[in-house]
């Protein structure tokens, strides 16, 4: 019934082959995708097809990379958005959490906050990091409280939905033993619960990061949502620029940028 | 002598927005100690509210139900719900872990019936690694690690397939007669009644009420699960209480 492990058959061997050489040619083809995409992204650039000052091209962004990386610029706002990020989905998957073990111990709180919760999962948070600029200031603290809003709301209906749908026997198997809720909870509910609350963290981390870019679009003080504020700003400064300077109003390309001008 | 677990006019009933449900009516009987005695019925007749009942799990809605003083209460259910992070000696210890007693003593009797049940050489396995019939042989052990006096069978065979069943039926019910446990066990399969028990408790349809109470003597020797039914009595019995059970398939 059993082979030993040094005697594969022929067919094996062969089926084996065809596993492997599919696995490479799905990972070459992904590898081709994307030099692909940057090679045409290039090229376009460089024959003009379309216009680099509007649409950049991969060998400028790689000399502006190269620029901020060597005056630490790029790594200061990297490392801050980072941070702001860890700590917004780490914060929000732990709060999340503990509201949900609240819900769950508690039905008649759960069955209150119930329309609460769905009404502010169905808010876009991010709305609302303004008014959280006004409440706690135009700082690092109002980045991660956006951060931490997009995130909880998420967080408590997954995992309190993961709690609520663990086999009822499993509860009852610790209550024949006489165990109190608390028993409960650390031998059933959340060892039981650790792959919803990983997977609600993955969910997190996107969220936290959609959060932190917000608040710095609008903090506007340093990570990479301040960047592209920061890159936005300059680039309008270059467009009057050349609206100024062009007295060829007839020029297509021109045109073209008034009407850009004029829709910013 | 004083009966181990003693129901007195026992009524349950439950109650939903839609309405109320009687699930046991006015039901009186008595195990003694050492009894193994099996509670037929037809299904959804609420056999298991009185095993919920007697774990303290509900109340019931009328009547008085007694376990002899100081009794430690086992209770197993329709599968074995062995939890999947942990192995198998800690499962066993589950219970222990409950009632706050893991003491070293205790620890080292489950292991004596983790190697007297076979599953000595499976000790850090995880459940999904075993068997059906060796999770079950597990659950029980887990239920027997607390030392109950009195262990309440919910269908523990229902979720295996025949042949297991066959199999694991027998080897538990040895088990709990080796041990010398007082047992009630609630199934709907006639046979496994039989075979397993000293006496066998008859329900009618839902609200549960008491139809019958039949001695199961064979005149067989050294009595298991298995060879009990090959017992000459053992069709007798069984015609008996399939008439009794009053099955319409509608």
């Amino acid at each position: 019934m059993y082979h030993k492990k040094n005697t594969i058959s022929a067919q094996q061997l062969q089926y084996l082959k065809k596993v492997k050489k599919r696995k490479v040619l799905v990972c070459s083809t992904q590898i081709f995708l994307l030099i692909a995409f940057f090679a045409i992204w290039e090229i376009a650039a460089q024959c003009n097809w379309i216009d680099p000052f509007l649409f950049s091209q991969p060998s400028r962004m790689i000399s502006a990379i190269a620029d901020m990386a060597k005056t630490g610029i790029l790594w200061k706002h990297i490392g801050i958005t980072l941070y702001e990020t860890v700590v917004g989905f780490v914060l929000g998957t732990i709060f999340g959490t503990l509201i949900a073990i609240l819900l769950w111990w508690n039905n008649f709180i759960s069955d209150v906050t119930e329309p609460y919760l769905v009404v502010l999962n169905s808010l876009p948070k991010t709305a609302l990091a303004p008014i959280i600029i006004v409440w706690l200031g135009n700082n690092m603290t109002s980045i991660i409280a956006t951060a931490l809003m997009t995130s909880i709301v998420v967080t408590i209906m997954t995992v309190l939905n993961g709690f609520l749908h663990i086999d009822s026997d499993k509860i009852k198997l610790i209550q024949t033993f006489g165990g109190t809720k608390k028993q409960v909870l650390t031998k059933v509910i959340l060892p039981a619960s650790i792959p919803t609350i990983i997977s609600a963290l993955k969910i997190n981390v996107g969220l936290s990061f959609v959060g932190v870019i917000v608040g710095e679009f609008l903090v506007a003080q340093s990570g990479l949502g301040y960047l592209i504020v920061y890159g936005s700003q300059i680039f309008i400064c270059v467009l009057i620029q050349i609206l100024f300077q062009s007295n060829n109003f007839t020029n297509s390309k021109i045109r073209c940028y008034n009407r850009i001008f004029f829709a910013l | 002598m004083s009966s181990m677990v003693e129901l007195k006019n026992i009524t349950i009933s439950y109650h939903s927005i839609s309405g109320e449900t009687n699930a046991v009516s006015d039901l009186s009987f008595s195990v003694e100690q050492g009894e193994f005695v099996c509670i037929v019925g037809p299904s959804g007749c609420g056999k298991s509210s009185i095993l919920s009942m007697l774990a303290g799990l509900i109340k019931p809605s009328s009547g008085s139900f007694h376990i002899h003083s100081k009794t430690n209460i086992g209770y197993m259910l329709q599968k074995d719900y062995l939890l999947e992070w942990r192995n198998i000696r800690s499962n066993a210890c589950l219970g222990l872990e409950i009632q706050n007693k893991l003491t070293s003593e205790n620890i080292q009797r489950v292991d004596e019936l983790l190697e007297l049940y076979g599953l000595g050489d499976f000790k850090s396995h995880m459940p999904y690694q075993l068997s059906g019939g060796m999770r079950q042989r597990a659950a029980l052990i887990r239920t027997l690690a607390v030392q109950p006096d009195v262990l309440l069978l919910d269908e523990p065979f229902s979720a295996l397939d025949y042949q297991t069943r066959l199999y694991v039926s027998d080897e538990i019910g040895t088990i709990i007669r080796k041990e010398k446990k007082t047992a009630i066990l609630v199934s709907h399969d006639i046979s496994e009644a039989i075979s397993l028990s000293d006496r066998v408790i008859v329900l009618s349809h839902r609200p549960a009420t008491l139809k019958s109470i039949h001695n199961i003597n064979l005149s067989i020797d050294e009595r298991t699960p298995m060879r009990a039914r090959e017992a000459p009595e053992f069709k007798d019995y069984f015609n008996q209480i399939w008439k009794e059970l009053d099955v319409h398939v509608s």
